[in-house]
């Protein structure tokens, strides 16, 4: 019969091995992740999914759910959905089919989501975790698709307003099995749900902006025993560190009501995330488990993705932003925190790279270069890196033309913001300008006579051992040359005078 | 007749947001209890072998490409709706779920 609820899943295999001993109960978290998908047009017409146009100009009758209209799923949104299933090792269905989710709110028009009951697309996944050094795999039970809701906007006068550009959006449904322990791990979790779901192109994942939207499930258990407190549902959670600071309080709030035997406090429940105030407040009681009366949507067909193209899915799923980051650790040799900020998008970790390609030198200069000066100049601008007008051939440019000594570090950077603006080459602006490093060893003793010259006292200072001195020489032999000249250089011929 | 009790009529009432009377929830107690007398004729036949049908035309992967087409211009959207403000559709105040 249609209609039987999700096998019960077994209790998870605890991430840690610690013994527990003061607090027998652990925390058992499950998380529930909506993610709109990047397509161009809705899920089930062709409705644009543009964001910010004007209250329900993104709406036709299909959206509408106006009667004779039919539904006809977006292949891209199937085809997103297998892949954040490549992505998290799951398996892809071979045959699925859609259902029908009754209920009453007009956030959607029908009075029933189109979703994915006991046939998910995608199932059967895992995810692996580094959290503060422990390892932690976290067990994905599905990765559906369904359609987004409308908005409400409650008026004061009693009444509310609804509008339908945001109903039928693809919107990706992805469910783990209570497996997290602590809310750093959720908060590790959604942190890389968010880089792979970029990464792969399949949402932009903003939490901020509402196009991921995250709902923890919280209870304590005896591991021993089995014993449970009753599960609590948060909602309301708009950033990662709204879902950190919830599950934490959760677990604390649970945790004490226990202790303190204050049982009347454990109850099956919906609550929501008060920022202001940092607590979860009690939105309903949930006595019964909700009646959907799921049934299979019969405006829809099954699907039953190809194998081919399952497997072109599959084997073009990209280095994931985790794996990368072990990589650059080790190939380039970054330190874990460049690591990290050059693998948080997929563009600047490709533009990183191919600029190693070009650059015969270290990676770590490279590393520098673009998450300091040139970060700055995007930041600036309002632009990420794919949009900069310096391509990654440019930027190698720069880089040789400074292990090459033609230039200093410090003219590089005048030189690059040059770059950035007129889009012209390192070599090119550095020749018009004359900003070549002076190298020339005739060149810069007149110029070192003239200052050992204007400077008695620091010469005496350097000639008595202070060697400090040396740097306000060199100071003095830069600032007359326009920074051009070759500090190192400037250093060793100073000490040959001096010495 | 198949036993419908009187709890299953009003959950059922409940689910799909009906107001029944005390007469009204009598009578189809009993005509549920024929309705599913006759689902438990369908349920006596062996039907291990056969896969669920959904649908009934055999078809699938039906698809169209992510190509943005035509809305509807907003006038129209709102045309059939009870009541309607600045393009938005307008109903009685929800409780927030
Ligand atoms: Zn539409």
């Amino acid at each position: 019969m249609y209609g039987l609820a999700f096998p019960k899943c077994p209790l998870p295999i605890p991430n840690s091995r610690r013994k527990v001993i003061q607090m027998p109960m652990e925390p058992m978290i499950g998380l529930e992740v909506h993610a709109q998908l990047n397509t161009e047009s809705k899920m089930f017409c062709s409705c644009s999914t543009k964001f910010g146009a004007e209250p329900n100009s993104n709406v036709c009758p299909t959206c509408l759910g106006l009667p004779g209209s039919l539904p006809v799923p977006n292949r891209r949104a199937v085809e997103y959905v297998i892949r954040t299933g490549a992505a998290l090792n799951c398996q892809t269905a071979a045959r699925c089919r859609f259902a029908r989710k009754n209920y009453f709110y007009p956030d959607l028009a029908k009075n029933f989501q189109i979703s994915q009951y006991d046939e998910p697309l995608t199932h059967d996944g895992y995810i692996d975790l580094d959290v503060d050094g422990e390892q932690v795999r976290i067990r994905i039970r599905r990765a559906h698709l369904e359609e987004d809701t409308g908005k409400n906007i409650h008026l004061a006068t009693g009444s509310s307003l609804v509008e339908y550009n945001r109903s039928g959006i693809p919107l990706m449904e992805i469910v783990t099995e209570p497996d997290f322990t602590t809310a750093e791990q959720c908060r590790e979790y959604l942190t890389q749900l968010r880089l792979i779901l970029r990464c792969i192109g399949v949402s932009n994942a903003n939490m901020e902006e509402g196009a991921m939207r995250a709902e923890p499930t919280v209870n304590l258990v005896d591991r021993e025993t089995g014993e449970a407190t009753p599960k609590v549902e948060i909602k309301n959670l708009n950033s990662i560190r709204a879902v950190y600071q919830a599950v934490s309080y959760e677990i604390e709030r649970q945790r004490r009501a226990v202790a303190e035997g204050r049982e009347d406090e454990l109850f099956q429940q919906t609550r929501r995330w008060d920022e202001d105030k940092g607590v979860t407040v009690l939105m309903r009681r949930k006595e019964t488990s909700d009646d959907y009366m799921y049934f299979p949507e019969p405006d829809l067909v099954p699907l039953e993705p190809e194998p081919e193209w399952v497997e072109e899915i599959y084997a073009s799923c990209p280095e994931l932003p985790a794996e990368r980051r072990e990589r650059f650790c080790t190939e380039y040799d970054l330190p874990r925190y460049d690591a990290e900020v050059l693998t948080e998008s997929r563009q600047l970790a490709d533009y990183f790279e191919e600029t190693c390609k070009r650059f015969e030198g270290s990676a770590k200069m490279v590393s520098n270069w673009l998450m300091g000066d040139v970060m700055s100049l995007l930041n600036e601008a309002g632009i990420t890196i794919d949009q900069s007008p310096i391509s990654c051939e440019m930027l190698a440019e720069l880089l040789r033309l400074i292990k090459e000594d033609v230039i200093s570090g410090k003219i590089a950077k005048d030189v690059l913001a040059t770059m950035f603006e007129t889009g012209r080459s390192a070599a090119e602006i550095v020749e018009e300008e004359g900003l070549e490093q002076i190298s020339d060893t005739g060149a810069l003793e007149s110029v070192i006579d003239e200052v050992i010259e204007e400077n008695p006292g620091p010469v005496e200072d350097v000639r008595a051992g202070k060697d400090k001195a040396i740097g306000f020489l060199v100071g003095q032999v830069m600032r007359k040359t326009q920074g051009q000249a070759n500090p190192q250089m400037v250093n060793e011929m100073l000490r040959e005078k001096l010495t | 007749m198949a036993d419908v009790s009187r709890e299953v009529v009003e959950h059922v009432a409940m689910l799909a947001r009906l107001q029944l009377t005390e007469d009204e929830s009598d009578r189809l107690q009993k005509e549920l209890g024929r309705i599913l007398e006759y689902a438990d004729k369908l349920q006596a036949i062996d039907t291990d072998e056969v896969e669920g049908t959904s649908h009934v035309i055999p078809m699938t992967n039906v698809y169209r490409e992510d190509q943005v087409g035509v809305s509807l211009d907003v006038e129209e959207v709102v045309a059939n709706a009870p009541d309607a403000a600045e393009d938005f559709f307008r109903v009685p105040r929800i409780v927030e779920e």
